[in-house]
């Protein structure tokens, strides 16, 4: 019997030749990823009696979370976390503005075909876009990891996804992932390695590909992974901070659920409040009221979201009654933007464009709804209290359907713009 | 696994899906970060009379999914903080469980139990004989795994990891 990208990859990594779903393996991480949380992983590391951190270039440290600082207390949090990467020599720190964690580990050419990326986010999965087992872990596993140079992780189960046939206008990943999580349940692969395959997902481009590794970890999943192709080793050239060498699974491998999906049935889909798999088809739903609309993340805040947005937004206006805001994923998306004339529709329309971080995803800056407020956001996350008050609904949908919601005040198909 | 071999306390129940935004809101989690101060937001948006109510030794006993959403840690803290001596939920998810179990603090799966255990009841868990006593009868649990058993009896992967570093410095 064959071997799953997972099992393969982490038989690898814990020196075996083969290991079975469900044993614990202790491995050494490529990657061990933060962000705003370096500095109460410090407080842990040092409370372990931690001085030197185990490997400086393991460490991808990037602030994104509330930058720039909205407050001073998040200020002095930066402050210690600067004050760390000088001390320990840690090269791959990438201070506010530059961007979301998990896009730049991928720009940066941090999140490689083969390699293990642990992070303390629940996200970390988005590296399986470039063949990465990229896994979240808690805050004091990270510090054993700085610590110790290793962890412990259980060998998952692991779910195969075939997705066949051709998107429909107007139809992007973004329905593909949700329909596929309304489907399976927000515990539909829970502990599991989520392995995507078939003819629409090689013909994604990868910011389309990314949006299905970052949306995995709303299944439960532990990981995931596209096939790295031509696709990601074009891009990576020169880009990769490493050599690599990628993972294949075998084509015999054993998976727990095997699933097949035919593309050219799904329509726009948005997650209603207030869970990510309370999934229903944007015609159910198209005339409810929104009062802000939010184009950003690492889900859908890359170049091609913001072109899609703002081609819907052209020579169009906001409603009045809405507001809309626009956060690049990163720094070097923000730049492609301006130069685009993105941005520019944007602030024509009567957006509002913040600096790249992830802004008001979590309710820390930057947007956040007030009491009984309705946002439609193109992030992955709609969980009652996400954005800052329980008292406030978040649907979730591709940026087309946000930035024509943007447009009509309503939830709107953006051909009915047209 | 000294201390917590035999848990007895009353059952806190609760339903599927609980995530971590309402075990331990996000919008804290940058403004309170001292341990002693967290129980008082455990489970606010959903329980509002948890926090006040817990005794030392109560058991949350869920559904499914306990404890989906972001990875923040505050989450399992805010609940080991306030006394609370054992999960038992349908499933976890799964950054939850490794946190539960990088803190000592016992998650057990156990769908059968779950169903039969009525909110307000005390129970008994067995820990290492991986037994749920409760009024419907005696349920059984997968033990916690081997390899995590060391992490458990060193009192939590602080302590385990400060005992590690501790013995390569002292062979250095
Ligand atoms: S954009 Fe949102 S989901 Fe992505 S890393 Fe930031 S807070 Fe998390």
């Amino acid at each position: 019997m064959g071997q799953t990208f997972a099992e393969k990859i982490l038989a690898k990594k814990a020196g075996r030749k083969r290991v079975i779903p469900g044993e614990i393996v202790e491995i050494t991480p490529d990657v061990a990823l933060s962000h705003d949380n370096t500095a109460p992983i410090l407080g842990i590391f040092k409370k372990m009696g931690g001085k030197k951190v185990f490997n400086p270039e393991m460490h991808a440290i990037i602030l994104d979370h509330a930058t720039p600082a909205p407050s001073t207390k998040h200020a002095e949090n930066h402050r210690v976390i600067r004050d760390f990467v000088r001390e320990q020599g840690i090269p791959y720190f990438f201070d506010i503005g530059r961007g979301i964690c998990h896009q730049v580990l991928v720009e940066e050419g941090l999140a490689l075909p083969g390699e293990v990326v642990l992070g303390s986010d629940s996200h970390t999965p988005h590296a399986g876009v470039m063949g990465a087992f990229g896994a979240g872990i808690g805050r004091s596993e990270m510090a054993s990891i700085w610590a110790l140079g290793n962890l412990w992780l259980r060998v998952p189960e692991s779910v195969k996804i075939a997705v066949h046939g051709e998107l429909p206008p107007w139809v992007t990943a973004k329905d593909l992932a949700l329909h596929v999580i309304g489907d399976l349940g927000a515990d539909g692969a829970i502990y599991m390695s989520v392995e995507w395959f078939g003819e629409l997902i090689e013909a994604l481009n990868l910011s389309q590909r990314a949006v299905l590794s970052n949306m995995t970890a709303e299944m439960g999943a532990k990981s995931s992974y596209l096939p790295p192709d031509q696709k990601v080793f074009d891009y990576l050239d020169g880009r990769a901070k490493r050599a690599y060498e990628p993972i294949h699974p075998d084509p015999d491998a054993d998976y727990t659920i095997v699933k097949q999906y035919d593309a050219s049935t799904i329509e726009p889909m948005i997650a209603c409040p207030h869970t990510v798999d309370n999934v229903r088809p944007l015609s159910d739903i198209a005339g409810t009221h929104i009062d802000q609309a939010f184009i950003g993340t690492c889900t859908n805040g890359r170049l091609e979201d913001l072109a899609a947005a703002a081609h819907v937004l052209s020579d169009k206006k906001i409603a009045d009654s809405t507001r809309m805001i626009v956060i690049p994923a990163s720094s070097q998306v923000y730049k492609e933007a301006l130069r685009k004339g993105y941005i520019e529709t944007f602030l024509s329309a009567g957006a509002v464009v913040e600096s790249p971080g992830c802004g008001p995803c979590m309710g820390n800056h930057m947007g956040v709804p007030a009491v009984g407020e309705v946002t439609i956001s193109s992030a992955n996350r709609n969980f009652r209290g996400r954005m800052g008050t329980k008292e406030s609904e978040i649907y979730l949908a591709n940026p087309l359907v946000v930035a024509a919601s943007a447009v009509a005040g309503a939830i709107t198909h953006p051909k009915d713009l047209e | 696994m000294d201390g917590i071999n035999i848990i007895r306390g009353r059952v806190w129940k609760y339903g599927d899906n609980v995530n971590t935004d309402v075990i331990f809101p996000g919008k804290y989690t940058y403004t309170i970060s001292d341990p002693i101060e967290m129980p008082k937001y455990a489970l606010e948006d959903l329980d509002p009379h948890f926090a006040d109510g817990v005794q030392p030794n109560d058991i949350i006993v869920a559904g499914t999914n306990w404890g989906c959403g972001s990875s923040r840690e505050q989450a399992v803290t805010c609940l080991k903080q306030s006394g609370l001596g054992a999960i038992v939920a349908k499933s976890f998810a799964r950054i939850y469980y490794r946190n539960c179990l990088n803190a000592a603090l016992p998650a057990l799966i156990c769908p059968d139990a779950v169903d039969a255990i009525g909110n307000g009841e005390t129970i008994e868990i067995d820990v290492a004989a991986g037994e749920v006593h409760c009024d419907a009868g005696t349920f059984t649990f997968q033990p916690v795994p081997a390899a995590v058993i060391k992490i458990f009896e060193a009192g939590g992967l602080i302590p385990y990891t400060r005992k590690l570093l501790d013995k390569r410095r002292g062979v250095e």
